[in-house]
Order: structure tokens, then sequence, then C-alpha cells
């Protein structure tokens, strides 16, 4: 739309056409109130709080609906205005319960700060006030009915932006209040509940404290909590979260995630999970005191320094004497860059083993390798809320990515974005498509053949060839493309589709995967073929720059054991030790623990799992959310986490793994290269001065602290000491530390080493499949769901009818 | 043929609700008339009643909830088989409507909302119904009775109890 | 039922059918019915729906739905193209306390309702036309149906109708009880299986409305005027009434008159003479004290300020309106406080409750002038009352609020020291409410 030019309170803004007043008032710095009005959500007028004076016109107007047009005066805090909210909140007053001293929305409350702003405490009305009992809808979302100003933004959030349609409206008039879904009169204990994805967006939308969460309500006050932004830990997605944190006796505990300053790669979003499931955190069952197998056979609880005293002679011991490669090392898709970085270098450069892997819940491999050479292909989260048109294949982003399923319905319902889904399943997402196309059952990689052109992969594709054929057709006229890949391509089958995608210009990829941090963890060289950067293991080159790592690291030049064989060295006795960082191999690949009776066993771990439970070491974890570092997400945005809560007796895996370096002998410094280089590496090194590659990469890292007017933490437990080798050696991170500290997220691109002789990807086409998905949906998050209680009690509030609610709703509403 | 197997409605109002939805642009528009011609034969909006209407439309309960809520002559709870509705509104209040529901309510022996015990007879006072101009009015189930008095209200309502007035729903056989 | 009534001063035009079997489809004939669409078909595909919007305009008819505006003027603001279908809605939802005039012509002439809505069909070239009737009128909707599918079996409904080439169906349809229904937007929400919640405007029902699409909506008695205009000439019925306020109207004239009843009076007619000469009087002789002259939202004349003419402008020059034609008349035993009390209780009932003014305001005029009539009030109290109002008035997201509010303000304003008096035990008039009495509660 074309500009035009209005006047506001004698202020001339220019905008475009069209753009409504609320909105160009906002960014002109004139605030305008409301409570209806929700940017994204359908228009309501209903509050008329956002009353406007326009010149020439009969009757305030609401700034909310107003739509500008060239030449338009307004005016927006005259006495006829100020007098007309005043009067609407006197009356929304008239029948509130002013509970504010015990109200959990006290402090952060809209309707609190605009009875300030607008005098209008002193109420003349006598009569007595409607009191109603507080509802308990799910053991996460409780509602206080007299509190409701009937803004309607549950109601629109829940069935515009979740497509749930679990709130709405009964009765009219002065009786009118927000009902869930499941009438009183229909349940046993004959209240009302919530039959929903429980994702407590409406409590989050909601301007008063109606609608309460049940994690928080009664907990604390929002002033005496601390708020700590940061990036939560369940799915891929990676969402940016405001942790509220208390102290407590044993460290601090988390009371509340919400998103409410929108300023992440998930705008307006948060799932349950996020929003609820940090709880695992203060669950009792955390270890918090290293264990030992005594030669009974019991775990007994030691010291920190008899237990890494342990590790490190044990692990030294075997090293020297049956060799690096008869150990392995399994690393998590929950610890953070720094962390899978360091251990990693720790495996290669101290243990010296390629023997290292993750659990894969997707092929970055593959996928990495199927983008090498080319730039600007890989998408980031923020752009499924803005591509014009986007190819999802596979997966289920309403289970398993939520943010990325908010964002396409969004991008759908505000920019009538076309969305094309292929899938095996009948995906609640398919509500939002253009073209929903039911793929045979393993018929991915026959429709990426098709797709790309060739026809006679057609019947194996898919079931319905006319369907097929409108599809490709479809998805062929598209200028653009933002191609969505869930884990269930990989290997050729992900290439293939990614090939065909690259012959259309400007289109964009992701791999969708699980956990905070599964693309961090194959970026950061968990991998036994390739270090960092998805760079190829092999004979070491001088003249190569993708030899940097290896020349600096020394390590084995021959691959090492990929998670599978570990195991199956395991069972043929050639596994001497292994070392388990934040994950849960047992159970997830359902390997029979005897394998590992002859091997040395130490798991870094929050709970004793299946894999902790045979362990000879116990090693007690700090989670995601009592760390401070990096994560990437599925789409590769890099984000910082910071530590927020506490639990006196765990350690960061960061600091786990330098200590037990420490603990083996080795040279900690040249581990973790902090601190001033004098003591480092020989040459003096003020701060400021200019020194080669490595020269103390925390020196650095603390002269741009220090420029920043930051405090420089100089200790082998700081990651940003690692960030700063990561930021020099990984190819693909080149980042700005700027925006990594200001809390914003930045995208990168995986940056693999185009693939050598032509060898084809360097794995798995040949071997076995080492991706497993994990599978999770809403309710369940890995092995650490298990310890979230909140999540196991919201189990029973899952949607019944699934969350494959179809064919309601028609285009009329 | 009802395109819903094991319709709680009978034979001829599942015949006319699946041509009903086929009326308008939209099906969602026999909503409202749908809970009405259902309320008249089940006596009130059921549970049951909810969830069929929903099914045939499409619709999630909750939107049948939410709109029958709304509206003021769909009840969620039986009534008497004569739904006495006896306006008080301003004309009618002019010309005694107070007092013919208050005769109502002696010569049923029930309050405001509530239905005799033998089922016969439910008594509401409803806002205007339409018949100002010979004011004081009521509605018997849909038969409006208007130009009353005390002796005339006796009247009808014996005849209703009766069973001499029959209403214009029954009357066509329906 | 209403009983049909007579006076000699009645200029009969919409009445000319009532009384006399109209409606049975034959008798409807005889009496010239269906002779104005086949008058406007007559015009020719290109002329008719020019020469029917142009008749419409130069009979200065005004909508007799509440607000008065100009039928003709409406209908042109229809775009001549649309992507979506257009269609003609009739508001038979008539719930404006004091009005039952819609009743008698659902009851007398229906055809006369579907004779305009397709003369409307074709003018803005809709194919479909919905007759939107309140719930209470089920008895009334039976005798619409009727008339539409006798219609349809004369072939005069549905495909080229009378060999125009144009199609046209109607369908009828039913409320369940709401008095916001009776609002344009909200009437296309219920018709649309949905929560009587008005829509935000613009866009305006004329460009965007039922559906989506270009839609005319009218009172029932604007489109059963359409056909006697048609034949009688747009100029000559707009000689029947004043200056922009064409034609005659149906009054309805209720409350304390001798002979209440629906009468059809000239546009322009004295309120005093409709009052003490067509309705008979104050009954029983008593002295008038109050009139409310156009249904319930319109706030409330003195004795001494009934000196007027029935017409849209004069009245709103009198600071009231012509509103919906329903004239209530109160003697001098009226308490006006219990009067205003049971007319906010009607708003308080049947605010939709979307917006805060609104739903807010209508709840605490209600509670503070029941604590007034009881007997609880104080001085303050009244000024508590013209505040809400005042506050509501313009303010809220349809004009219901400013239906509720208006008459209330009128209460306040003109009958001041009544409820000074009523509050200091001085109570005026005789108690109709009872002592023991149910505030009728909404929901469920
Ligand atoms: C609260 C409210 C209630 C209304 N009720 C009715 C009604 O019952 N019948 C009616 O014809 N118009 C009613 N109207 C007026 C309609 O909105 C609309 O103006 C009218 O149907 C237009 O028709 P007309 O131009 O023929 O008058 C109401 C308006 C409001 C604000
Ligand atoms: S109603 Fe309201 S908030 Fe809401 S914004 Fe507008 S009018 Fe404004
Ligand atoms: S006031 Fe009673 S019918 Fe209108």
């Amino acid at each position: 739309m074309a500009d035009v030019t209005i006047t506001v309170d004698g202020k001339k803004i220019t905008a475009p056409a069209g753009s409504l007043l609320i909105e160009v008032c906002k960014s002109a710095g004139i605030e305008i109130p409301a409570f209806c009005y929700y940017p994204g959500l359908s228009l309501q007028a209903a509050c008329r709080m956002c009353v406007v004076r326009q010149e020439k016109v009969p009757k305030l107007q609401t700034a909310c609906t107003t739509q500008i047009a060239e030449g338009q005066v307004f005016f927006t805090d005259t006495p006829e205005v100020i007098q007309a909210r005043k009067a609407t909140l006197q009356m929304l007053l008239g029948n509130h319960p002013l509970d504010c001293p015990v109200c959990d929305a006290g402090g952060e409350c809209e309707l609190q700060d605009m009875t300030f702003k607008y005098g209008a405490a002193d109420s003349f009305y006598a009569e007595p006030k409607n009191h109603r009992e507080e509802q308990k809808w799910s053991p996460v979302v409780y509602f206080d009915r007299p509190r409701c100003i009937l803004c309607y933004r549950c109601v629109r959030t829940c069935s515009e932006g979740m497509d749930v349609f679990a709130l709405a409206v009964e009765n009219r008039g002065s009786s009118s209040t927000i009902v869930p879904n499941v009438p009183a009169k229909l349940t046993p204990d004959n209240l009302a509940h919530l039959d929903c994805e429980q994702c407590g967006m409406c409590i989050d939308v909601c301007p008063v404290g109606a609608l309460t969460s049940g994690t928080y309500r009664y907990k604390t006050r929002p002033w005496e909590m601390n708020h700590v932004a940061t990036v939560c830990t369940h799915c891929g997605d990676g969402c940016k979260t405001t942790l509220g944190v208390r102290s407590t006796a044993d460290g601090s505990e988390i009371v509340r995630g919400d998103n409410r300053d929108k300023s992440g790669i998930n705008s307006d979003f948060l799932c349950n999970k996020g929003r609820y499931a940090f709880d695992f955190a203060n669950s009792s069952e955390r270890i918090t005191q290293p264990l030992v197998r005594q030669p009974n056979g019991e775990l007994k609880a030691v010291s920190w320094e008899e237990a890494l005293t342990c590790v490190g002679k044990k692990f030294a011991e075997l090293r020297d004497t049956r060799g690096g490669k008869t150990i392995g090392v399994i690393g998590g898709n929950r610890l953070t860059n720094e962390e899978a970085y360091l251990l990693q270098k720790f495996a290669r450069s101290v243990l010296h083993t390629n023997n290292i892997d993750h659990h894969r819940t997707a092929d970055y491999v593959a996928f990495a390798q199927s983008l090498a050479g080319t730039t600007g292909r890989a998408a980031s989260l923020r752009e499924t809320l803005t591509a014009p048109a986007v190819l999802l294949v596979g997966g289920d982003p309403t289970n398993q990515s939520p943010a990325t399923a908010w964002n396409l319905r969004s991008n759908v319902r505000l920019n009538g974005a076309r969305l094309y889904i292929a899938n095996t399943a009948e995906i609640k997402l398919r509500r939002q498509a253009s073209a929903f196309l039911q793929v045979a059952e393993y018929g991915y990689g026959a429709l990426a053949a098709f797709l790309a052109g060739d026809d006679s992969a057609a019947n194996i594709a898919a079931p319905d060839s006319a369907a097929l054929a409108s599809f490709r057709d479809a998805i062929r006229s598209e200028e653009s493309l933002l191609v969505l890949i869930g884990n269930d391509l990989r290997g050729a089958e992900l290439k293939r589709l990614i090939d065909f995608g690259l012959t259309i210009p400007g289109t964009k990829f992701a791999l969708l995967a699980d956990y905070a941090n599964s693309r961090g963890a194959a970026d950061m060289g968990l991998l036994p073929d390739m270090l960092p950067g998805y760079t190829p293991i092999g004979p070491i080159d001088t003249q190569d720059p993708s030899s940097r790592i290896a020349l600096e690291y020394r390590s084995p030049t021959t691959p090492g054991l990929d998670l599978l064989e570990i195991f199956e060295a395991a069972e043929t006795g050639n596994l001497s030790a292994f070392y388990v960082v934040g994950s849960n191999p047992i159970a997830r690949y359902a390997v029979d623990p005897a394998t590992l009776k002859n091997t040395f066993v130490v798991v870094q771990e929050m709970f004793l799992t299946e894999t902790a439970a045979i362990a000879d070491v116990v090693l007690p974890a700090a989670n995601l959310y009592e760390k401070s570092g990096s994560v990437t997400n599925s789409y590769g945005d890099l984000q910082q986490v910071k530590k927020a809560g506490d639990r006196a007796g765990v350690r960061s895996d960061f600091e786990t793994i330098v200590r037990i370096a420490d603990k083996m002998g080795a040279d900690v410094r040249k581990l973790v290269p902090f601190g001033p280089v004098s003591n480092a590496g020989g040459t003096r090194a003020d701060m400021g001065q200019t020194r080669g590659a490595q020269s103390g990469e925390a020196d650095r890292h603390a002269v741009w602290l220090t420029a920043n007017n930051l405090e420089p933490r100089l200790s082998p437990f700081d990651p940003s000491a690692i960030l700063d080798e990561i930021q020099r050696l990984v190819p693909g991170y080149e980042i700005l530390r700027l925006q990594l500290l200001s809390g914003n997220d930045q995208h990168l691109s995986p940056a693999a080493a185009p693939i050598r002789d032509n060898a084809g990807l360097v794995q798995i086409s040949n071997r076995r499949d080492l991706v497993l998905p994990a599978g999770d949906t809403l309710f369940t998050s890995g092995s650490l769901g298990r310890y979230s209680a909140i999540l196991n009690d919201l189990r029973q509030f899952r949607p019944r009818q699934s969350l494959i609610q179809i064919d309601v709703q028609t285009a009329s509403d | 043929m009802s395109t819903i197997a094991n319709s709680i409605f009978s034979p001829e109002l599942a015949a006319r609700f699946d041509k009903l939805v086929t009326l308008y642009p939209v099906k969602r528009s026999a909503l409202v008339p749908m809970l009405l011609y259902a309320q008249d034969e089940v006596g009130y909006v059921s549970e049951a009643v909810i969830q069929e209407v929903a099914q045939r439309l499409d619709l999630f309960d909750l939107d049948v909830r939410s709109v029958l809520s709304y509206y003021s002559m769909l009840r969620t709870k039986p009534a008497g088989k004569y739904n006495v509705q006896v306006c008080t509104n301003i004309s009618c209040m002019l010309r005694g409507g107070y007092e013919i529901l208050d005769h109502c309510k002696k010569k049923l022996g029930i309050e405001n909302k509530q239905t005799t015990p033998d089922g016969q007879f439910s008594l509401e006072e409803v806002e205007c119904i339409g018949d100002c101009c010979s004011a004081p009015a009521m509605q018997v189930n849909y038969e409006f009775h208007d130009e009353l008095t005390p002796d005339k209200v006796d009247e009808i309502l014996d005849q209703y109890a009766a069973g001499k007035i029959l209403d214009s729903t029954q009357k066509d056989g329906k | 039922m209403p009983r049909l009534v007579s006076h000699p001063d009645e200029v009969i035009v919409l009445k000319r059918r009532f009384g006399q079997g109209a409606a049975k489809i034959d008798r409807y004939i005889e009496l010239d019915g269906y002779a104005a669409v086949q008058k406007a078909i007559a015009q020719g595909a290109e002329a008719m729906p020019g020469w029917i919007i142009d008749t419409m305009k130069s009979s200065g008819l005004r909508g007799r739905g509440g607000a008065g505006f100009p039928t003709g003027m409406k209908w042109s603001f229809v775009p001549k193209t649309s992507a979506k279908p257009k269609y003609v809605l009739v508001n038979g939802d008539e719930s404006e306390p004091g009005t039952c005039k819609d009743h008698l012509i659902f009851r007398e002439d229906p055809h006369a309702v579907i004779e305009g809505a397709m003369i409307a069909g074709l003018a803005i070239g809709a194919k479909t036309g919905f007759i939107y009737l309140r719930g209470e009128y089920r008895t009334l909707l039976e005798i619409m149906e009727r008339a539409v599918a006798d219609a349809y079996a004369k072939g005069f409904l549905g495909k080229n109708i009378f060999g125009s080439g144009l199609d046209f169906d109607i369908i009828t349809q039913t409320g369940a009880g709401a008095y916001e229904v009776g609002e344009e937007s909200a009437l296309m929400e219920s018709l649309e299986g949905k929560r009587g919640v008005p829509r935000i405007r613009p866009p305006f029902p004329a460009v965007v409305g039922l559906y989506d699409g270009p839609t005319i909506i009218n009172n029932a008695e604007t489109i059963a005027n359409v056909p006697h205009i048609l034949l009688m000439g747009g100029e000559a019925y707009a000689a029947l009434g004043t200056e922009r306020n064409g034609g005659t109207r149906l009054f309805g004239i209720s409350g304390h008159v001798e002979r209440p009843g629906v009468y059809e009076l000239p546009m322009g007619y004295s309120l005093r003479r409709a009052i003490y000469e067509v309705a008979g009087g104050v009954r029983g002789g008593k002295q008038l004290k109050a009139v409310v002259p156009g249904g319930a939202s319109c706030p409330v004349l003195r004795a001494d300020e009934i000196d007027i003419g029935l017409d849209f402008d004069q009245l709103a020059k009198a600071g009231s309106m012509l509103g919906s034609g329903g004239i209530v008349v109160l003697d001098e035993t009226v308490s006006i406080v219990e009067f205003a009390l049971r007319t906010i209780q009607f708003y308080q009932h049947e605010s939709c409750g979307w917006c805060i003014p609104c739903r807010e305001g209508t709840d605490w005029i209600k509670k503070t002038l029941t604590r007034v009539y009881e007997g609880g009030g104080a001085k303050k109290d009244i000024d508590t009352v013209q505040y809400i109002a005042e506050n509501m008035m313009g303010r809220t997201f349809c004009p219901f609020g400013d239906a509720a509010a208006m008459p209330t303000l009128g209460f306040v304003k003109k009958f001041r020291k009544e409820f000074e008096d009523y509050i200091e035990g001085k109570k005026a008039g005789t108690a109709l409410m009872p002592e023991e009495r149910d505030l009728i509660g909404v929901g469920h």
C-alpha cells in the first residue's frame, strides 16, 4: 500500500494506507491503551479503551479498527478521550474484585496500569460485586471469573493462533463468561475442564489475572523474582523463554516460564513444555552427589573429589593400557554448543579416540553435505512466519516443533502463505494447508524422486497419482519455497529432496530435529567421522584449511566407531571405557545392560536413568537452565543460554569435563584456552595485545568483554573461552558476539566442506541408519519428560480427540 | 434417510434437518433453527441434542453451547408440556402484565422458571413478545394469548390442562 | 393475536389487504398481488434496476426499522458487480418493546413481504432473499413458510421469475430470543449460526454483508411497502407524508389509551391527535403523563411535548426519535422511577455483552435504579445513573448502547424531580411491579 500522511496530536506521521491507527501510533511513540486489541489476532473493538477523536467525525473512533487514509487528523489525549477511557475503566472496575494484593497478575496487570494512568480508582458504585469461585480447568490453567474483563484474547489465541478452539464465550450480557470445552456436567468431578494442547497461550495473553498458571499461582510476586531470558530445553525449535527464578535453601528454583516480551525467534509463542515443564529441575529424584559403584555392586554417594579422581585415574589408565581406540564417548543433544565442542575435543585430544557420537534425531550430516557449496539456503525459524510458500515433507510440527507449527499457522492466517504438506499421516497442520498429499508408507524417497521429475516413482510415492501430480505442479509453480523437512527423511532421500529444491531459485531448507541442541551436537562434531563443522576426518594436509582443527587437536586421523559400533565393541569385549554425557542410549537404543559389564562406564546425568543405573561412576549434572553457553536450534538459529536455576551439588557438564581432564593430567589450558596467555602459552599477553591464533582465546574474549563494559571471567570453566575457539575454528560459526550476548538470535548455515573425491555422502548410505527420531509429543520430552511431574499430570488432559481435529469450522468463520 | 446413524430425533425431524443443512450457503446457518426445533421435540436442548447438532453441522460441541447460551428461548433444562410465557415489558406492564404473571403463579402454584410437579405447566416471565397493542399478552408454547384478564387466563390454562388448545406445532401434525 | 383496528384518520396503503385473507395467494393476486414485481420486470432488463431504485428514491420511503435511513439510497450503495452473491435480508426480528406492526404484516399480508423482497432482489441483482423472524413468531413463521411455498408452487419464486430470465429464491429463518439480533449486523451473525454479536463497521452490509456478500437489509414494513410504492408511483407515495418523510407508516399505540392498536397514519401526523383521537384518548379519562414515541429506545416526551408531527425529523428535533413507531402512552398513575427501571431491566437483559460500556453500563444502571426503587437510594444515585448513561452514549460497539442510554437519560433529565421526591419517600404513581419480583435472569 502507498504511504499516506496523517496527523496525530499535531504530529505528522507517514505510514502505509490502511494500516491500523493503533499500530501506526505505537510506531510513532504514541501509546493508545487497549485490552481487546492484540497484534495478529482478529479485531474486536470490544473494550472501547482505544477511542480517539477524529476530526470531522461525530463519534469517538476506535484506533484498533481505524484504517488510516491520507490527511486524517486524530487526537488521542484530549479531555474528552481521557474521560471516555476513564469511564470505561470505572464501569469495568465496578464489578472487578480488586483483589490485586493476592492476584498473580499484580504488578504485571494491564488493568492495574490503566487504572493508575487514568485515575479511575475512585469508584462510586455501591452495589455488591458478583462473586464466583475460582475454577481449575486443568493442572495448569485456572480461571477466576470476576477478574475477567472479557477482552476475548484467550478465545482468539486458542482458536486463531492454536487452531484448538477450546475456549468460547457463553451466555450474554453481564452474564457472559469464558468457558472451556468440557462442561461441568460432563465430568466426573462436576467441574469444567479443558480438553486441549495445554499450551497456556491463553494465560500469556490475558491482560489481567483471570487466567493463571497452575505452576505459578500464589507462589511469588513478579517483582520478587529474577527474570532470566534463556532457551527452552525441550524441542528443536529452541524457543526463547523468560524464566522466573526464586531463591531457595539449596539453590534457586524456577517458578515460571513465559514469553511475554516476545523478543525471541518464537515471537508470541511458547508451548506447554516450554511454559511448565521446567519442574524436572526441582525433582526430588535429582542426583546431587557423585555416585561410585562399590565392590559389592552398590552405588555409593561420595565426594566430587573422590569421584573425579577415580574417573581421571581410570580413564588415563585405560587409555594408556588399552588405547584410546577402546574408549567410547556419547554426548547429549541438550548440552550447550560449548559443552558438545569441549566433549569431542576432550575425546579426541585427551582420550585419543574418535569413537564419539550422539543420539542423532535428524540427519544433519546429510543435510549439511547436501547444502555444501551453497550460500543462503538454510532457513531460520523466523522465516516460517514470513515465507510466501512452504513445503513441509514429513514430520508433525504440531507435536514435535510447536513453534514451527504456530508460525506456519500464523503465516497462513496473516499473510495468506501457501502451505503444501506431504505426509504419511494426516497431521493436524493440514487444516492450514492449501494442498495436502497423503504419502505412501516409506514413500518419502520416491516422493523426492517424483518431485525431481522421475515419474516412475509415482506409484511408490503416493496412493493418489492425480493428487501427486497436481501437488508437484503447485510446488513447481512457486517462485521460492521454504522446504521444511521432518526427521523421517535422511541420507539419500534427504539429499534428493534438497537437490530438487535447489533447482527452484530462492528455496531455503530446514531439517527439523528433536531436543534443544541436536543441531549443535552435530555441528560441534559429536560424530565419529567428522570434526566440528562437518569436517571429514582423514589424512592431515597442512596446506588444506580443512585440516586446521585436526592439526590443532593432533587427534587420530581415522574415523572412529559410531554409536552402534561402540556397543558392538562392548559386546566383543573391545570397549574398555564408556563415557556418556547427558544421554540415555541404553534406553533409547534398547541396549542390553549386560553388554557393558566389562566396561568402565561413567555417566553425567541429572537422574538415575537406565544408562546412569549401570554406570560405575555417576556425576550429577546441571541442566540447560542451570548453565550458560549457547545452543543452535534445528534451523541453525544460535542463541545464548543463561543460567537461571541452581541446585547444590550438581555441576555443569563443562566443568566436569574440564575437571576430569585435569585429573587425567591433561593440560587444561590446551583444552580450554582461557586466561592470559602468559600462563597459557608462554607469550606475555596483556589485554588488548594482538596475538596469534592459539595465544589464549579467553584473553581475546576478555578484551571484547572489557570493550563492551562486561566483566571478564577468566577461568577454565568459562564457556566463552571455548566459544572463542568455536568461532575461530568451526566452519559456519562466524558469529557476532554482541548479537549473542545481547540476547539476539543469529542464523547460521551449516558449512560442510564439499564432499571429497566425489565420494558421495560420507556415511549412512552404505551403513545402518543411525538416525533415531525421539518421537516426542507435546506431552513427552525424551528421558527428561519422565521427571517433569507437571508434564505427566498434563498428559491426562491432552486432547482426547487427539491433536487431529478436522473438518470443523468452515471458511465462514 | 437421515445422514446421521442413530439420530436421537424422530425420522421426520431428522429428515427436516437433513434438508435444512442443504438450504444455506453455509450449513452452520441451520444452527439456531435446528436447536429450536430440536427443543420443540425433545423438550429442551439436552447434551444429546448438542452433540448431534454439532455433528450434523461439523461444529465443536463448544460452539453449539456458546451459541445456544446466547438465545433466551433455548433452554438446557426441561420445561413443562405447556410453557407459559408472560410478558411484563413496558406496554404489558402498563396494562397489568405483572398482575397476570402473579395470577399464573397462584393458579399454577409455581414461581418464575418453575414447572408444575405433574410436568404440565411451566412459567416464565419474558421480555416483549411483540403483541404490545393487545397487551397484556402471553404465549403458551408458540401461541399468542392477549388482552388478558385473570379470568381469561384461568379459562386459557384450564383449556390447556384439558388438552383443548393445541399449539401450532401440534396443529400441523408435526 | 393483535386485533385489527381502524380509524377514519388512517391513510391506508400498507394495510390495504389487511383483514381480507390475503395470506392466501389467490386472494393476494386478486388484490393486485404480484402486479408490482411484474410491472418492474416490464421495464425491461436494462432499465429495471434503475427504475426500481429511482421509484424508491422518489417515494421518500425511510426505513421503518428504527433509524429511518432512506431506502432507495441504501439500495443504491450496493455495488453493481460483485464476486460474491448478493442478498436481500428482511428484518422481521421485531423486538423493540412497544412494537408489533411487523407481526400484523406477517399475519395479514405475507406475500407483500415476499413480493417486496423479490423487487429488492431485482433492484440490486440478488438471487436470494432471507426473511428472518424472531423466534417468538413461530406461528407467523409458519404463515410465511406457507406463503413462500405457495409462491414457489405458482412458479413466482425460483427460476426465471415472471419470465424475466432472472432467478429469485426465498429462505425463511427464525431467531431464538434475543433483542440485539434485530441490529442488522448481529442479525447476519445469527443467520450465519452464530451468537448475535454485531460486526465491526465498516465494511457496511451493502458492501460486505451476509456470507460476505453485498446485502441490503430492511425492516419487514419497509419491504412490504415496496410493492405498493411501485404500483402507486414514488411521487404519489411521497405526497402522503411530509418533506423528506414520504408516505404513511404503521404506528402501534399501546399502554394507557382507550383503543390501543396498529394504525396507519401519514408521516407527520400529530402525536396529540394520534393519542387523543385515533387511539381514543387516555384510558379512563386520566391525565397524560408521558409518551414514549417510537419504542422503548426513544427518549420519553412529557405531556406538554406532544404537539409534534410524527416524522423522523420533527422527533429528532425534539430530542427523541420516531424509531419503530411504537407509541407507548403513560397516564398519571405511572411512576417514572418504576418505568425507567423496567426499561433498563430490559436492556440489561438483552445486551449482547460484547463491549464494556454497554455490558457494564446497563448492569450498573439497573442495579442502581433497583436500589433506588427499593427505597435505598440517595440523590447522588441520580447523578451516577446520568454519568453512566452519558458515558455509554456514542461509546459502544453498536447502537444498542445508545438505545439503552437514551431513554435512561430522558427519564432522569425530564423527571429528575420525581426521582428526587421518590428518594425522599414521596413516591408518585401506583406501583405496577409486585414487591416480590424476579429480575429476569439471563443465561442457563
Ligand atoms: C439494538 C437494535 C435493535 C434493532 N432491532 C430491530 C428490529 O427488531 N427490527 C428492525 O427492523 N430493525 C431493528 N434495528 C434496526 C436495524 O439495525 C436496521 O437498521 C434495520 O433493519 C434497517 O432496516 P430499515 O432501513 O428498513 O429500517 C435494530 C437496531 C438496533 C441497534
Ligand atoms: S476495543 Fe478496544 S482495545 Fe480494544 S482496542 Fe479497541 S476498542 Fe480497542
Ligand atoms: S410489551 Fe408486552 S408484548 Fe410488547
